[in-house]
């Protein structure tokens, strides 16, 4: 347990001893910014008829943010360690595979949620210069962020899991990036064209992210979806403890 | 299984695609000892130690350390070992106490005794200097001296080197020889090398690998011993050249002999002896009979170099 907290805390000051850390949090407060500036906008406009968490999600930038940084933070997890031989010093301590594959995923998720923590802001400052006008409650923020961890730690899981597969972080980054656009158009693709009712419909929405988070930003904490992103998150995992452990199989 | 033994490696083979990396390795080495892997690149020096330190899995064959088995007790061998890999890794952006602070971590000490041993292995590798230092900016004398420190500062039963020195100046070389020798003292020691005389100044015992097998083990002084039988005599004697010849071609001892002529009135003969014998009191007896002068009279040392070319040059030939 110790090295594990060890090697999290090592994952995680990794990104706040190099520049790329502090590009990735200006990078996702850009966008955040953005995103809050366009809801700013249309509060300011006509009135809307949705939670403004809601709102905030509509505009997209959270996809971008989602898009963008994960590549950005998990790039460097396996591929760099593998790359300068570091994998080897790793793997030869009395540490095991499992405790390998979590902390570097703990220390991942860490930096993405510490991303997001200027976003924590904006609803106190929401509250504070509006007076009461526009209410911000309690439940859809909290159920808000619960998502923005739900898929954050699926992007992790999966951008750890690219990583472990190369050498080459550029590799490792293009192949997260190529699959989470992916599995994000999946469900953009049922809103800009909805399929012809069915099964394939029907299995659309169950998958599309963008229907996930919109529950999400509701306030609607669904069990399926934190089941949906659990499971996926633990299946990431496991692939990627099965390419740790590859090395002895072949 | 005796208790001395801290390695004993039993029909090791490792294959990758296609490719035998090493064919059926059998070795023990003692609690205490510093052995020795000599061989040229692509013996399977790296892909064994990779295997002793739980790092790869043999395709066959068994390996202990210390009595657990490396890949069922995999835990339980890494505890017990410091391994430094090849070109010695190292986090760049780490801090030299904060590197060894967060190793000695991952392998398990905790609080004081944590703080203690960091302390210690800094002192002990002349580290004081730099511990504040990113690892990026340190001089490759001191990125080793890092690695090693990193390989000990749990105090490990079994610690193995590959390739300490590479790389150095022979200044360093020197220090990281003389500290693998310290270590000797207390802790068991394997190292790989594919520099010949860095075995031989700090190995107790080595083991020549060849293509995945071992083609020689024992003493650096035994196998010298070895082949010494063949060991040339080189003696300069002021004597008329012709008269030397002659006395060579009568001694029975010398199986082929070469005179040439050295400065002054000087000849320099290099003797090849029958069977293994010892010619130089033989010389000495007839320079002194004779009244001649003598000024130089040396066997000569074969080296782990020649034992090694000889040896691998021998496999190639039964392998025509």
């Amino acid at each position: 347990m110790r090295a594990f907290l060890t090697l999290t805390r090592r994952e995680l000051t990794m990104h706040f001893v190099s520049l790329t850390g502090y590009v990735v949090i200006a990078g996702v407060q850009l966008l955040l910014g953005q995103s809050f500036w366009t809801l700013l906008d249309a509060l300011n406009n006509k009135p809307f008829d949705m939670p403004v968490t809601e709102k905030f999600f509509d505009t997209g930038f959270f996809w971008l943010v989602l898009l963008l940084v994960t590549p950005a933070i998990t790039m460097r997890t396996y591929a760099q360690e593998r790359a300068t031989g570091t994998f080897e010093t790793l793997m030869t301590t009395p540490i095991g595979e499992t405790q390998v594959v979590l902390a570097k995923f703990c220390g991942a998720l860490a930096f993405f949620m510490i991303a997001w923590l200027p976003a924590a802001a904006y609803p106190f400052l929401l509250r504070h210069y509006a007076e009461g006008m526009a209410p911000v409650d309690a439940g859809p923020v909290a159920a808000t962020l619960l998502g923005i961890a739900l898929l954050g730690s699926f992007y992790m899981a999966l951008g750890c899991f690219a990583s472990s597969l190369t050498r080459s972080q550029i590799v490792a980054a293009m192949t997260t990036f190529a699959i989470g656009l992916g599995l994000f158009l999946l469900g953009y693709l049922s809103q800009i064209r909805p399929p012809e009712p069915g099964w394939q419909a029907q299995l659309l929405v169950h998958i599309s992210m963008l229907e996930h988070m919109r529950d999400f930003s509701r306030g609607i904490v669904d069990t399926r979806h934190i089941f949906f992103y659990l499971s996926l998150t633990a299946f990431f995992l496991f692939l990627t403890h099965r390419v740790l452990e590859s090395r002895r199989w072949k | 299984m005796s208790a001395e033994s801290m390695i004993e490696v039993e029909n090791l083979t490792k294959r990758y695609a296609g490719r035998t990396a090493i064919g059926g390795l059998s070795f023990t080495v003692g609690r205490g000892e510093i052995v020795g892997f000599l061989g040229p690149n692509g013996a399977g020096k790296s892909t064994t130690m990779r295997i002793l330190a739980g790092f790869l899995a043999a395709t066959s064959g068994t390996a202990r350390v210390a009595g657990f088995d490396v890949l069922t007790q995999s835990e339980e061998v890494r505890r017990r070992i410091g391994y430094m890999p090849e070109n010695n890794p190292l986090y760049d952006d780490m801090r030299v106490r904060e590197y060894l602070k967060f190793r000695a971590r991952l392998k398990g000490l905790s609080g004081a005794h944590c703080r203690n041993r960091v302390d210690t292995v800094i002192d002990q590798f002349g580290l004081a200097e730099v511990s504040h230092k990113l690892i990026a900016y340190l001089s490759k004398g001191f990125r080793q001296r890092v690695g090693i420190a990193d390989a000990l500062v749990h105090e490990p039963e079994l610690i193995i080197l590959d390739e300490p020195t590479i790389g150095l100046d022979p200044h360093q070389i020197r220090v990281v020889r003389q500290l693998i020798k310290d270590l000797g003292r207390r802790h068991t020691v394997l190292i790989s090398s594919h520099i010949l005389p860095e075995v031989e100044v700090t190995c107790s015992r080595v083991l020549i690998l060849h293509e995945g097998r071992i083609l020689a083990a024992d003493t650096p002084d035994d196998l010298q011993q070895r082949m010494s039988g063949r060991a040339q005599v080189i003696a300069e004697i002021a004597a008329p050249a012709a008269e030397l010849r002659h006395c060579w071609e009568t001694m029975a001892e010398v199986e082929e002999f070469d005179v040439s002529a050295a400065e002054g009135d000087f000849q320099r003969c290099a003797l090849t002896p029958r069977a293994g014998l010892d010619l130089r009191p033989r010389i000495y007896d007839l320079v002194k009979e004779r009244g001649w002068r003598l000024r130089e009279l040396t066997r000569s040392r074969h080296t782990l170099e020649d034992i090694f070319m000889h040896v691998t040059s021998r496999e190639r030939e039964e392998e025509n």
